[in-house]
């Protein structure tokens, strides 16, 4: 399958390891959180305060609020604009973040 | 006072760069404020520098008028007549007694506060997209239309393999044909609009020669990529436990209700949808600008009604890219001319003027043929999360409506919590004021994002230091 990457023919620096909830998953540089998140299969990474029920990217440019996650112990970091480090700890985030 | 007058334009879309360059070029200093890394906005949004795109106009259109507004900045930059801050988030503008403070937070982290000082400012803050609720359509998985173009040009990101787009508008064409070129398989295109009310407005459409070819080349496109269209279809539910596994579509009957036994289910890791856009007008709203409708008025010369503020591009009525430039250009022009105590010329802008005249009647025509189908509010069951944020659904809101006797969004928020969460009613605005019987009015939101506590103590305190 073509690629993103490869359509417009990016050619970014060695990818780098980030973890989710503790599993080690690449990253490219310059890859937001959410980005990395979908290039490793995962599409939700938060649970409502209500139902609890998965949520993950919606508007994709940080107005809905939907793709909330916890980086580094930060709580409630919208997925779709923080870029990832090396070595930056993705943690799911349930209900509002600050519970656990 | 020797120093030059100053123009903070707040936006870098479009609209904000073509004001930036011709505000510049008529003699003032520009700020430039935006809350991306790079210039472009939402229809020029570029790859982040670090993953190194050699070909990022393999994902755009009108790619040389973008190189023409790059290096227009980049000289103006390099020439120190516009500073272009970027990751600048502005959550309000304030007017005082010898100008404009403009606040912002900055960074992704958006805790660190900014203030940028002017003596006049023009907003170019774009618009968002308006989203109606259908069963499932918060199944990780569906996202808007503009926020799978959004991830796909900016972070080169797709969230799965097989998508539908769905919904109405122009703006379904770049983003199916942007995922099947990516390599998604793009399964269908649903639009609710149906190929008999493009006919009824084929006079008013074919008047535009250049958008005609741009139409019939998105048609080429999904042809060679094998992406089926159904029009005047709707999706009437999107289905799975913990994501998106497939969508239900229907064809819709003359009267815009789903016909019985025309749905057909489609199987997808990805929906993108969208039913049209909305300008974002916080900051003028907040600067006691008038509003015509949803969108900033503004007359010929691209001045709100409050003095020494501009607008141009989405936020004064959605209209796309080549209207923003247009706006933009004569907003710019007219800024320029008024700060340095001339009166602009009949014909200063007299070109850009045209463009402005045709395109603002395309676009009201365009309106009226894209259309989410008429009875929209009767997918919404009463179990569908409305509100994403405080997961309101649709039965409490009808029970707010009919049986507590709300008739207003804003009643049903007080009765419901409905558009009181993270996005205040950015997302669920519409549908609530759909289910409530009564059109969307603006929301009058004193700040454009959150503000964490400690900024907004301490805002304005550079000013009496």
């Amino acid at each position: 399958m073509r690629s993103p990457l490869e359509l417009v023919g990016a050619q970014p620096g060695p990818a780098f390891t980030v973890t989710l909830d503790g599993r080690e998953i690449e990253a490219l540089p310059g890859q937001t959180v959410a980005a990395a998140l979908w290039a490793a299969g995962v599409t939700s990474w938060r649970g409502t305060r209500g139902q609890g029920r998965p949520r993950g990217v919606f508007c994709g440019i940080g107005v809905c609020f939907d793709c909330l996650v916890t980086v580094n112990d930060r709580p409630n970091q919208r997925a779709c604009l923080v870029p990832l480090h090396p070595g930056d700890a993705i943690r799911t985030q349930e209900g509002t973040g600050h519970d656990d | 006072m020797t120093e030059r007058a100053h123009l903070a334009v707040i936006g870098a879309g479009p609209a904000g760069l073509a004001a930036s360059v011709a505000a510049a070029a008529g003699g003032v200093r520009v700020t430039l404020l935006d809350a991306a890394p790079e210039a472009g906005g939402q229809f020029y949004r570029q790859p982040a520098a670090e993953l190194r795109a050699r070909r990022p106009q393999a994902l755009h259109h009108q790619w040389r008028t973008w190189e023409r507004l790059r290096e227009g900045l980049r000289t103006h930059v390099q020439s120190g007549s516009v500073r272009h801050l970027t990751e600048h988030h502005v959550w309000c503008v304030e007017r005082n007694d010898d100008g404009f403070t403009v606040h912002a937070l900055l960074g992704p982290e958006q805790e660190e506060p900014a203030e940028v000082r002017a003596d006049a400012v023009l907003l170019a803050t774009g618009g968002y997209e308006k989203v109606l609720p259908f069963p499932g359509w918060t199944l990780p998985g569906v996202v808007t239309a503009g926020g799978a173009q959004a991830m796909l040009k900016g972070a080169l990101a797709v969230s799965g393999r097989t998508a539908v787009v769905a919904g109405t508008g122009p703006l379904l064409l770049p983003v199916a044909t942007g995922l099947a070129a990516a390599g998604v398989d793009v399964s269908a295109l649903v639009e609710s609009a149906s190929p008999k009310s493009f006919v009824r407005r084929s006079r008013a459409l074919a008047a535009q020669p250049g958008k005609v070819a741009e139409g019939a080349g998105y048609a080429a496109r999904l042809l060679r990529h094998r992406v089926r269209l159904l029009a005047g279809h709707t999706i009437v539910e999107a289905h799975g436990t913990e994501r998106l596994e497939a969508v239900t579509a229907a064809a819709l009957d003359g009267a815009g209700r789903v016909r019985p036994g025309s749905e057909r289910r489609i199987p997808c890791d990805t929906l993108a949808v969208g039913h049209g856009m909305l300008p974002h007008t916080d900051l003028a709203e907040t600067l006691g600008c008038g509003l015509d409708g949803l969108a900033v008025h503004v007359d010929d010369e691209q001045r709100t009604d409050v003095p020494g503020v501009w607008a141009a591009g989405e936020t004064t009525g959605i209209g796309g890219a080549a209207l923003s430039l247009a706006e933009g250009h004569i907003a710019g022009r007219s800024a320029a001319a008024r700060l340095t105590g001339t009166e602009p010329g009949p014909g200063t802008w007299a070109a850009a003027d045209r463009v402005r005249t045709r395109l603002r009647t395309f676009f009201a025509a365009l309106d009226s043929v894209y259309a989410p189908p008429a009875h929209w509010t009767e997918q919404i069951t009463d179990d569908t999360v409305v509100c994403r944020c405080e997961e309101v659904t649709g039965g409490a809101v009808r029970e707010a409506v009919a049986e507590l006797g709300a008739g207003d969004p804003r009643t049903v928020k007080l009765l419901t919590r409905a558009g009181m969460g993270w996005c205040q009613g950015r997302m669920c605005g519409p549908a609530v004021a759909g289910l409530a019987g009564c059109g969307l009015t603006p929301s009058r939101r004193p700040f454009a994002r959150p503000v964490p506590l400690g900024v907004l103590a301490r805002a304005g305190e550079l000013d009496h230091q």
